[in-house]
Parts: structure tokens; C-alpha cells; sequence
């Protein structure tokens, strides 16, 4: 426990904890998935607490927490020119050839 | 389930199991008392999810009770229609709630009180007693995990985080011989066969968990305390023990076999 929590006795405020990413793998899942969010004192109890929120109905069976500053997300401002220039390149997609008849697993 | 006479073997084994049993129901309404209370949404469902552990330890040994005393009651019969002078559980989980360090100090205590016990019932005589140990087992391992890492924080927090957390342990102290008193009930299920272990057979390793974690918290084990509780499991109880009961029991007794 190096970090002391900057929690006042009694507080109340939620934003006195930081603010964690949960993902959970399901049982059949082969990748974890976002699942919502929610406020710990630290990384342990962040997955604690993740369990406890996420996985009551026995949702998955691993939980990753990311510190959500830890995040670097794509700002909605670049939505524009991050994704609306892939929108006319079609050919990208492998839909321009034809499959030899002979093949049979494409 | 009369004390004092010399109880049949399956009304001995029956007292028995009731008062694991109100163990686990009593602190399963207390921990839900902190639903809306805690000092984060996320702990309200932490505490909300032992609770309800607790209450299906107690419904399915309530059930069995109800077999091995030979009355056919029901789980409600045994939780909601009981008067406090019957019900079998120690003091330290009737005990109002204090603040978030006392919970922790509680269920520290509680959780590992339990771990031992539901090993020591892992090859019990009963099918019944033996099944609810195995389910119970682990989820009493989260509690005290659970306990354990809010102890750690707060014993090891802030100033003072760490003056409730000791404050905290010194108020649970004289709860504890209680869970760890030979009772009657506790010597015929042994020599049933029902439970490998006494009571006071639990307290090394119970009470070496808990020192661990205190000592790693950076704070120190009471002193033993200048007085103790005692009578829970003769059906004496302390005075918030009828308010909770109280609260717990009067929907089901002013609207009883109400279904919704």
C-alpha cells in the first residue's frame, strides 16, 4: 500500500476514487470485452469491485481494469477525417475477384 | 431444540446447524443494512453480494434444520417466525452497524471464523451440511478477501483511516471468544460426526489469519478485552438484537404466507 488513498474521512464524493475501465472475458469468449466503468481506490480493488459489479451473473470468467486516464481515445472532433475516408475506398473489402470453383476453402 | 435436557443425536445435530445457520442470516441482514450506505456505490454491491452468500447458507441449512429436528418448518418458519429468545447466533454479528472499519473488522473476524468451520464440515456425517461447506467454502474465501484488502488500506491509509481501523478492532475484540466457545450443540455435532472440529479447535488458524492481516495493516491486535460476550448460542441476546429482528420479521408476520 505505497499510495495512500487521497480519500477525506467520510467522503461521499465519487470522484474522490479514480474512474477504471472493466473488461470481462465470457465463458465462450475468446476476447475481453468492454463493459462499463466504475471508481476504486486502486488496481486491486478496481478488479474486486469489478467483479462484484460486472460478473454477478456469472458473465465471464477474467476481468482486465484499465486506469480510464490511461486511455488515449480518438477525439469525436477528428471523427471526420479519421474514419470518413475509408468510406468510398470499396476495393478495400475482398469483394473483387472471382473464387475458382475448385477451391474450397477461401 | 429445548436447552438444558440431554438432546436426542438428531436433535443435538439439528441446534447445531441452527446456529451456523443464524450465524450466517443475522450478519446477511446487518451486511444489508449497508445497501445505500456504503461509502461507494461499488461497495454497497460488494457487501450486498456477501449478504446474499450468507442468506443462501442460511436458507439451505435452515432447510436441513428443519428435517433433522423432525418439525418440517421451512426456511421462513425459522427466520421469520422465531422470537429472539430461540434464535442461536453469537453477539459480534447482531451488533449494530458502526462505521466502515467496524464492518471491516467484523467480517475479518466472521469470514475467517467461517473459513475454518466450513472446512472442518467438508466431510461431515450430513450430505446436507457437507454440501453447503463446499459451496460456502469458497465464497467465504472472497469475504475474507474482501475483509483483508479494506483492512490493508485502511490500517495502512491515512491517519485517520488508521485510527478507525484500530479503533475498529478494539470494539469487535470482545465478540470474538463467542464464536469460539464450545457449546453444547457444537459437542454433540462432533461426536456425530457432523463437524471434524470444536469450536475452540478453530481459533489458531482463525485467529493466525487475522493477525496476519492486522500485523501487515500496520496495526496491532487488541488487547484482551476487559469483558466478553456471551449467550448467543443459549438464545441471550443484546439489546439491538430485537430491533433487528424487528425489522427483519415484520412483513412476514403482519402479512403472513403472503407470496409475491
Amino acid at each position: 500500500m505505497s499510495e495512500p488513498t487521497a480519500v477525506p474521512a467520510g467522503a461521499h464524493d465519487e470522484r474522490s476514487w479514480p474512474l477504471w475501465e472493466v473488461f470481462v472475458r465470457g465463458k465462450r469468449g475468446l476476447a475481453h470485452t468492454h463493459v462499463g466503468s466504475l471508481h476504486a481506490p486502486d488496481a486491486e480493488m478496481a478488479l474486486r469491485n469489478g467483479r462484484d459489479v460486472y460478473t454477478r451473473r456469472q458473465e465471464g470468467v477474467s476481468i482486465w481494469v484499465v486506469r480510464a486516464d490511461d486511455i488515449t481515445a480518438s477525439s469525436p472532433d477528428e471523427k471526420d477525417s479519421f474514419f470518413d475516408p475509408a468510406a468510398d475506398k470499396i476495393y478495400r473489402h475482398p469483394s473483387f475477384y472471382d473464387v475458382p470453383e475448385d477451391v474450397e476453402y477461401l | 431444540m429445548t436447552a438444558g435436557s440431554a438432546p436426542s443425536p438428531e436433535a443435538g445435530s439439528a441446534a447445531y446447524v441452527l446456529a451456523v445457520a443464524d450465524d450466517a442470516m443475522v450478519y446477511a441482514q446487518r451486511l444489508g443494512e449497508w445497501l445505500t450506505n456504503a461509502p461507494q456505490i461499488e461497495e454497497d454491491m460488494a457487501l450486498a453480494n456477501v449478504s446474499l452468500d450468507l442468506l443462501g447458507q442460511a436458507r439451505a441449512l435452515y432447510a436441513r434444520v428443519g428435517e433433522l429436528d423432525g418439525s418440517g418448518r421451512g426456511e421462513d418458519d425459522y427466520a421469520m417466525f422465531r422470537d429472539e429468545r430461540q434464535w442461536r447466533n453469537v453477539h459480534l454479528v447482531e451488533q449494530e452497524r458502526g462505521d466502515f472499519a467496524r464492518e471491516m473488522a467484523r467480517m475479518l473476524w466472521f469470514a475467517s471464523y467461517q473459513h475454518e468451520l466450513y472446512a472442518a464440515q467438508l466431510a461431515s456425517s450430513d450430505p446436507v451440511v457437507a454440501g453447503v461447506a463446499g459451496k460456502a467454502a469458497k465464497e467465504v474465501r472472497y469475504h475474507l478477501d474482501h475483509a483483508r484488502h479494506w483492512v490493508l488500506r485502511l490500517g495502512d491509509g491515512t491517519d485517520e483511516s488508521h485510527r478507525r481501523m484500530q479503533a475498529a478492532l478494539e470494539w469487535a475484540a470482545p465478540y470474538v471468544d463467542e464464536l469460539f466457545d464450545d457449546h453444547a450443540a457444537a459437542v454433540t455435532a462432533v461426536e456425530a460426526g457432523l463437524v471434524a472440529r470444536l469450536p475452540s479447535e478453530l481459533r489458531e488458524a482463525a485467529q493466525g489469519r487475522v493477525e496476519a492481516v492486522v500485523s501487515e495493516a500496520t496495526l496491532t491486535m487488541p488487547d484482551p478485552p476487559t469483558w466478553r460476550s456471551r449467550g448467543g448460542r443459549d438464545g441471550i441476546h443484546s439489546r439491538p438484537m430485537g430491533y433487528l429482528l424487528a425489522e427483519l420479521q415484520h412483513i412476514s408476520r403482519s402479512h403472513p404466507g403472503a407470496t409475491w
